[in-house]
């Protein structure tokens, strides 16, 4: 048996009962940080509160060598741990396969995930989310070249254009760090300069700071002057809203401290 | 030193009018007499006393190069010339002569205009009088020819003076037909050499004398007396009537152009940017008061001074606490000092202005072949083609562990002097590798590390680098991204033989307008289709792109090419570097969200693609080969020519000179290690022989499987051989 249980947003105490239950009857557990990290707690915590010893697995290890740590669920108890809800990390779908194919049997128990938590915190309706996209680190090749992602960029405006809001995640990279909501509007205003299509300019933008945790922070304002203001400590996330409904155009002014402007229109 | 002090007045006067200026090099076969001719020219000039000249080879100012009689770095130094009543300055550069330094010859054409080629007048043109008469007319350096130990004609060969006449035409006309084969179009503007016109003088360097048409007419000597002079055997009367300097720098004023007349004509084949722009006016104007155009053409090593960077100065001019950029750098370098050469020796001047050769310090980013400018984002110049390749590597460790930090950066730094040499860091071994045109080559550089830098080394015995490529087509074969959200698939093919060698001449390359490469590849046979598709050239290797509006590809593709340029630098086979290859990318499947297709993804995937493809297509071993010339008495010759034939070498050709024998041979490198000592012993040293970088040709086939396996044996790989499997994900 392969149980996938979904830790919920940001330290070991975000976990179900029901997740926990099944840590308790497993023969082995398993965790990645590589999707995404829960801040507020770490592996120490984690296997006290648990009662259970974890192992961490890298990205190869569950990439490319899964059905080697797969193989142990014929016959016992497997729980795989990841950040958030289980299936939200585009990768993990793949395991489920893989486990399907080596007839063993998969189960799935929901954790809180950020692509719901950001509705909350922001006041921006959840059914009026378009396409998700993440935005890349820059990558400079070994010529020299840098390469940046313009991919975010077409999503935005493909969600503009149909009137939806864009969650724009931000990438965790184990050499260049967790890109922050400032790191991310830099590199779309970047875009917006080279390609000048009025995506990115005097836009309304949103970012949220360490979701789960007792003290979030939910910032709305322009891009280019939220560039500047300071998130404090990862994970950060991003929020490119589309139109406003005047409901959310309240709830950005008295939950996000956006420019009173934004209401007038509204009008 | 005060006639010095003076000649360094005189010429920095000189400096600043581009007219009264000859940047130029002497460029020959090895021993036909560069530096000889170098020495006495300088010697003419007051630049060092007559009677050190020729014998003290001053230009050769490095210890093993006067020990070992042969040049190995070029030398710099300026010299002022009285011609018609007027001063000009020639700046000069000797080249070393020796095929494993042939890269000095390749840079140092970049930085003059004209060329003094200089000719034995017994042996005629040799292969490497092709090899740098070649690399001066593809820069664009006009020549004009000097023939040297005339001499010899009438004393060895004991010919008359009819007969010396018919040889020397003879000479001229072969010279003349290797012009016209290699730059029809200049030939046809009058770069032709003319002994009627002025373009031909003969002489002798040793005796320091030389006579040319004008210079009979100036002196009033003809012919046939210089003929009897030298069956007299009396060269120093010759010698003050028509004095070596004189003829030669008298043509080389009157016949190689000014840095205004050549530049103009020059830009154009060493710059790809656009001519009407500001810069591309200015530098063919040498114009002073422009934008900086600088291009490095040599780095040295100077104990106080640090790295001094020397090259052509094209546009504006180079002043100390200058602030320039430097191509490939980020950061802005500031100029500190800014000097000429005076042979060995570097003056300080205050200012260098267009048009001249100039050696600064302070461009701690510069390399060999960097553009140096004060306009932000100046299109670089032309990177410099080497006609040779490194085919021979050693490993370098220091003899004392406590040296290893300071052998990394003396290592840095030769490389940086040496752009022909290539030091890598075998990660598995933590070897340093350093990999050179020949055996030599690298024996020269190992003494200079322990002599000059002062670190004490061993060194393995040397090894070829062979080449990878491929015989047969493979595709197209699927590689999966290590998340399975990405796939490539390639097709990979032998590249054409006409394709290798438009990237191998220069021709092509991924920097020029894609209009223009798109002609000369369907020139060369390349369907439309395939040429307007071309995404990266990688030494002699290509990656198309065959794929039609795939999305997100484009901003994926630099990481796709990373993925080929890993294999082409270590192929699959024995991690040798690849040639000839040809990678056509047919379809992608990438994931929508840009996070899942980073590097990590996508240059793995391109990588085991291209791997496991070129395994299906026979990947095979190419070695590389020399050119052999030997010179010998008649009775070495059957130990000479069982040297070459008992290293698996084949005799080209064979011609007698009087009692010499001049043998033309080809044999692979590695099987020529050692070959200094044994043709020296099998000829009782009276072989006089030189090698020529040859190309590669495939391994025979009975020797591969123990070559790969040997290779792959140390470099710590899997000793089997690797099958396409091994590079496909399930």
């Amino acid at each position: 048996m392969l149980d996938f249980v979904g830790l919920g947003l940001f330290d070991e105490k975000d976990i179900s009962l029901k997740g926990l239950e099944k840590i308790h009857n497993a023969d082995k557990v398993y965790v990645e940080f590589y999707t995404s990290i829960l801040m507020g707690t770490d592996l120490e915590k984690m296997e006290e509160l648990y009662q259970k010893k974890i192992t961490v697995l890298s990205r190869e290890d569950v990439e490319q060598h899964a059905e080697e740590w797969i193989a142990d669920a014929k016959d016992m108890n497997v729980v795989f741990l990841t950040g958030g809800d289980t299936m939200v990390s585009t990768t993990h779908v793949d395991l489920r396969l893989r486990a399907l194919d080596m007839g063993i049997e998969t189960f799935l128990v929901h954790g809180a995930s950020i692509a719901s938590a950001i509705c909350g915190l922001s006041g921006l309706q959840n059914y009026r989310f378009g396409k998700a996209a993440t935005v890349p680190h820059p990558y400079v090749t070994s010529r020299g070249s840098r390469v940046i992602s313009e991919t975010p960029y077409d999503t935005i405006k493909m969600n503009m254009e149909n009137g939806l809001h864009t969650a724009v995640f931000l990438d965790i990279d184990k050499d260049k760090g967790y890109m922050t909501v400032n790191e991310a509007l830099e590199i779309l205003l970047e875009v917006e300069e080279k390609r000048g299509e009025g995506v990115m300019a005097d836009r309304i933008s949103v970012g949220i700071a360490r979701a789960g945790s007792p003290s979030p922070v939910v910032k709305a304002d322009y891009a280019q002057a939220l560039k500047s203001f300071d998130f404090g400590e990862p994970l950060h996330i991003l929020i490119i809203p589309a139109s406003l409904h005047f409901v959310e155009a309240e709830a950005l002014v008295k939950l996000a401290g956006a420019p009173d402007e934004i209401l007038e229109d509204m009008d | 030193m005060g006639r010095r002090k003076k000649m360094v007045e005189r010429v920095t006067a000189l400096m600043s009018n581009p007219e009264m200026i000859r940047n130029i090099a002497i460029i020959a076969h090895i021993d036909h007499g560069k530096t000889t001719l170098s020495d006495n020219l300088l010697a003419g000039a007051g630049m060092i006393s007559k009677e050190l000249a020729g014998r003290q080879l001053f230009m050769d100012s490095d210890e093993e190069e006067q020990e070992r009689g042969i040049t190995i770095d070029s030398a710099n130094v300026s010299m002022v010339h009285e011609y018609e009543d007027e001063e000009y300055l020639i700046n000069l550069i000797d080249t070393p002569g020796h095929v494993d330094f042939g890269g000095d010859v390749t840079r140092a054409m970049r930085a003059v205009d004209g060329a003094v080629v200089v000719i034995d007048a017994v042996e005629g043109t040799m292969p490497q009088t092709e090899t740098v008469l070649r690399q001066a007319l593809k820069e664009h350096v006009r020549p004009v020819l000097f023939i040297n130990k005339v001499d010899r004609l009438i004393n060895e060969l004991q010919v008359d003076a009819q007969e010396m006449q018919i040889r020397l035409g003879k000479l001229i006309d072969h010279v003349n037909k290797l012009i016209k084969g290699m730059n029809e179009e200049r030939y046809n503007e009058g770069w032709r050499v003319d002994a009627a016109e002025g373009t031909v003088a003969f002489g002798s360097a040793l005796y320091n004398w030389a006579i040319s048409v004008p210079m009979m007419q100036k002196t009033g000597v003809s012919f046939d007396e210089v003929f009897n002079y030298c069956r007299a055997e009396d060269m120093k009367s010759l010698g003050e009537k028509c004095p070596l300097h004189e003829a030669v720098n008298d043509m080389v004023i009157r016949f190689l152009p000014s840095p205004i007349d050549a530049q103009e004509d020059r830009v154009g084949v060493i710059w790809h940017g656009d001519l009407e722009t500001g810069i591309g006016k200015q530098m063919a104007d040498a114009d002073a008061k422009g934008d900086l155009a600088f291009m490095v053409t040599d780095i040295s090593m100077d104990p106080h001074a640090g790295e001094v960077s020397t090259g052509r100065l094209f546009s504006g001019s180079l002043s100390r606490g200058m602030e320039v950029f430097v191509s490939g750098a980020s950061k802005k370098n500031r100029i500190q000092q800014v000097g000429v050469f005076m042979g060995p020796e570097r003056l300080e001047v205050d200012e260098i202005p267009a048009g001249n050769i100039a050696a600064v310090t302070g461009l701690r980013d510069a390399i060999v072949g960097s553009t140096v400018t004060s306009l932000e984002g100046m299109s670089p110049f032309e990177s410099i083609k080497h006609a040779s390749e490194p085919v021979v590597t050693v490993a370098v460790e220091a003899k004392h562990m406590k040296d290893l930090p300071k052998l990394v950066e003396v290592l840095r730094q030769v490389a940086k002097e040496d752009p022909t040499l290539k030091i890598t860091l075998d990660e598995e071994t933590g070897e340093h590798l350093m990999a050179g045109m020949g055996e030599l080559h690298l024996e020269v550089i190992a003494h200079r590390i322990e002599r000059d830098k002062g670190v004490e080394i061993t060194t393995t015995p040397p090894l070829v680098v062979y080449r990878e490529t491929i015989t047969g087509v493979a595709g197209p074969v699927e590689g999966k991204s290590p998340n399975r959200h990405n796939r490539f698939y390639v097709v990979v093919e032998p590249l054409e033989p006409e394709v290798r060698e438009l990237i191998r001449e220069g021709e092509i390359s991924m920097r020029m307008p894609e209009l223009e490469r798109r002609e000369k590849l369907m020139a060369a046979g390349v369907g439309k289709d395939e040429a307007k598709k071309i995404a990266d050239i990688f030494e002699s290797n290509v990656y198309y792109d065959m794929t039609k509006g795939i999305q997100h590809l484009n901003e994926t593709m630099e990481l796709v090419l990373e993925g080929f340029v890993e294999v082409m630098k270590a192929g699959p086979l024995s991690k040798e570097p690849c040639m000839g290859v040809k990678v056509k990318l047919m379809d992608a499947k990438l994931h929508e969200d840009a996070v899942h297709r980073g590097p990590a993804q996508v240059i793995p995937a391109s990588r085991q693609a291209i791997q496991a493809a070129m395994l299906m297509a026979d990947d095979t071993l190419f070695e590389p080969y020399q050119k052999v010339f030997i010179q010998t008495p008649q009775e070495q010759m059957g130990g000479a020519t069982k040297e070459i034939q008992g290293r698996r070498g084949v005799i080209i050709d064979m011609t007698s000179e009087g009692d010499t024998t001049i043998i033309e041979s080809k044999a692979p490198v590695s099987e020529l290690f050692g070959f200094a000592g044994d043709i020296r012993s099998a000829t009782e040293g009276r072989a006089m022989w030189s090698t020529e970088f040859a190309g590669f040709e495939p391994l025979p086939t009975n020797m591969i499987t123990e070559v790969v396996t040997g290779i792959r044996e140390r470099k710590g790989l899997k000793k089997d051989l690797p099958q396409a499997q091994d590079f496909m994900s399930m």
